[in-house]
């Protein structure tokens, strides 16, 4: 896989037509990087001129943040800027949607100001722009359901354009119970992906699998890397993991045109 | 003596309207106490969601069945008001039921009618959400934090309306002119009969005394409000007025803050430079929140606004999995404290004396605290756009910065960003191993 960082593109003298910020778990974390890789291979189909930042990508202290730690978060802040303004991004698209909230609502006040796209509102404008395709044969007819990202959906109305690439799939989607603005949170959000649950009577994943569960789904879809750590341990929880797969709609989307 | 009941009424009305301007009083100061947030921009916009959503009950009817008997007894409550407009000047006045002669006998017959209905509903509703309460093993009921005073007033607020009601259909039953008249009697024709063996000069004191009653109890209820959790009938629409209108998940960057990290990150800034514009004594500014005082006056009036409806509670990952948090307890504990700050002041002057105590710790436990996903499902879920996850998210800021006190993992987690420029242990320079992974 080839992928040019914008150092490499500032070296050439060209500028890229979206910024990919990988984040944090998507460099790192073994079940995010699937996803990172699908969507790459997505850009590329659709012949995107991307670029990501690389070693120069930090945290978006967005994880910081949350756990209330506001210093860290403006120090993060505050030097992205400089990196992605020095290059001169003006558009970001990202997998994670905790990065999308932070780029898009509290970067802003900070100096930096882009256009951010989540990766499926990224993929719908890809499609409407007629550059890329789903083919909706090869997961036709699958049961899938799909769990809603707070931090996509509560916290930036954005319900539809995952949907919508989901209805591109020709899968049978069956909603859960509790969707859209009342979604049950996966847990990880908070800065809880980073530390042990509180004492209570239940992990708040595997409650989440349960409302799953009740579609009776072969797929279970997410928009964020979290999410679908969140969901996959707790398909392994019940012991469904020979039965169901916790995948993110890139990963359905590479898997659909077989990339 | 022909006047003294016009004068009783008009010092009845004095000293309820007296009381309730008082409260009022109060509680604009207790509100006042909080910090300073700009709420003026996009009036329209603001206006529009007051609209929708306090007067409309928008949000209300989400959950049908709680939805549909609020609006009934929510409507029953407006539209039986005018009827308490009539109430005040015949009281004052010595009239009997002016408005009568003003709009006609039908058109009167019509409203009293339409008044008589909806209290029969509301009667009926309030007796389903009495059920609700106490019988019905809702869980959003029998949270620990609704343990003691706030199960009574609600319990009380229901008795209230129940008795309000009853003395309203009484006193149109015993009013013999009404009755005969025979226009609006909808549901008083019915209880009528009851009061068949009565002489006339009983009725009338019955029906006298259920005037009284009814309008002495609207004064009571009037200023009970401030004491109880009701206050929401008339703060629900300066709280949806002044709800945060920015996207659920943007979290306000706090401007000490970025004062400091800009003034570290400059390579010009002197770091031994005292600043010539500071004054020697001037307390550094507090991050974060550990008492009501810290908070904003939109945080402050949410508190005051909230009636308990526990809506939030239910939809609250952390609470649904058995964990303490309960986004409802964060609005009673902040409204609790407030109010224990507010009568300190009171006791001494005007001026607060410390009392040793505090919001965080005193009311709200840091366990709580750390037990948030910051998912947005209880500002989402609550019917008049109350937000406890900015409270939460101002407490944990206190915790963080001000005390070092986050849990050890997340401590770990924050000296990875700080050193790596990742929440794990990874090297930066490993960022773009992926590319190169199958």
């Amino acid at each position: 896989m080839i992928v040019t960082t914008m150092a490499e593109m500032m070296a050439q003298g060209k500028q890229p037509e979206v910024l990919f910020w990988v984040g944090a778990a998507g460099s790192y974390d073994d079940k995010a990087k699937k996803i990172t890789r699908a969507f790459v291979k997505i850009l590329q189909q659709a012949n995107v001129n991307f670029a990501v930042l690389g070693t120069e990508e930090s945290s978006t202290g967005d994880a910081a943040k949350r756990a209330g730690n506001e210093f860290l978060f403006q120090m993060q802040a505050m030097m992205n800027i400089e990196i992605l303004n020095a290059y001169e991004v003006k558009t970001i698209v990202t997998c994670d949607p905790h990065s999308f909230n932070t780029f898009k609502n509290e970067y802003p006040s900070l100096g930096g100001k882009y256009q951010v796209f989540h990766h499926t509102q990224f993929i719908q404008k890809l499609i409407a722009e007629n550059r890329l395709k789903i083919d909706e044969t090869t997961l036709k007819g699958k049961r899938l359901t799909f769990h809603d990202p707070c931090y996509l959906g509560r916290a930036n109305n954005e319900y539809e354009s995952p949907r919508d690439l989901i209805r591109r799939l020709g899968v049978n989607l069956t909603e859960m119970k509790r969707h859209k603005s009342t979604a049950l949170c996966c847990g990880a959000g908070g800065a809880q992906m980073f530390k042990d649950a509180e004492k209570g009577d239940k992990e708040v994943n595997v409650l989440r699998t349960e409302d799953a569960l009740e579609t009776n789904p072969q797929i279970i879809a997410t928009g964020c890397p979290y999410c679908k750590t969140m969901m996959t341990d707790g398909v392994k929880f019940k012991v469904k993991e020979s039965e169901i797969v916790v995948k993110d709609i890139a990963e359905l989307i590479a898997e659909a045109n077989h990339l | 003596m022909h006047y003294l009941p016009n004068i009783l009424f008009a010092l009845a009305l004095a000293v309820g309207l007296g009381f309730f301007a008082m409260n009022v009083r109060k509680l604009f100061r207790n509100i006042k106490l909080g910090k300073e947030v700009d709420r003026t921009d996009n009036k329209s916009e603001r206006l529009k969601n007051m609209i929708k959503i306090a007067l409309g009950q928008t949000k209300m009817v989400r959950r049908p069945l709680s939805g549909f008997l609020h609006v009934i007894v929510y409507v029953g409550f407006i539209i039986i008001n005018i009827e308490v407009l009539e109430i005040m000047i015949d009281g004052l006045f010595g009239t009997h039921r002016i408005f009568k002669g003003v709009v006609g006998t039908q058109l009167y017959g019509f409203l009293i009618g339409t008044f008589e209905v909806l209290a029969i509903l509301v009667l009926i509703a309030v007796i389903i959400f009495w059920t609700r309460r106490n019988i019905a093993n809702i869980k959003r009921f029998l949270s620990p934090e609704l343990k003691g005073w706030p199960k009574n007033d609600a319990n009380l607020i229901l008795y209230f309306e129940v008795v309000l009601m009853s003395l309203f259909l009484t006193m149109n039953a015993t009013d013999i002119h009404f009755q005969e008249a025979g226009v609006g009697n909808i549901i008083s024709q019915f209880l009528s009969p009851i009061f068949d063996g009565f002489t006339t000069e009983n009725l009338h004191i019955i029906e006298r005394s259920a005037w009284w009653f009814h309008i002495l109890g609207i004064l009571v209820f009037l200023n009970y409000l401030y004491f109880s959790k009701h206050l929401h009938i008339l703060l629900a629409f300066p709280n949806t007025y002044f709800a945060n209108l920015n996207p659920k998940g943007q979290f306000n960057n706090l401007e000490s803050v970025t004062k400091e990290v800009k003034l570290m990150m400059d390579p010009a800034a002197d770091p031994y430079a005292t600043s010539t514009e500071s004054t020697e004594n001037q307390v550094p500014e507090k991050f974060g929140a550990s008492d009501v005082t810290d908070l904003s006056w939109v945080q402050l009036l949410n508190a005051y606004t909230c009636t308990e409806c526990g809506r939030c509670t239910s939809s609250c990952p952390a609470n649904l999995t058995g964990k303490k948090l309960s986004p409802r307890k964060i609005m009673m504990d902040t409204r609790d404290r407030l109010e224990e700050v507010g009568k300190n002041m009171d006791a001494n002057g005007g001026v607060f004396k410390d009392d040793g105590k505090q919001l965080l710790n005193d009311y709200i436990t840091p366990e709580e605290l750390w037990a948030c996903t910051s998912c947005n499902a209880c500002v989402e879920e609550c019917p008049v756009n109350i937000d406890p996850l900015s409270i939460i998210i101002d407490m944990r800021r206190y915790l963080v910065m001000e005390k070092s006190a986050a849990p050890k993992e997340l401590n770990m987690m924050m000296t990875n960003i700080e050193n790596n420029g990742a929440p794990w242990q990874y090297s930066q320079q490993d960022r773009l191993n992926w590319v190169n992974e199958d």
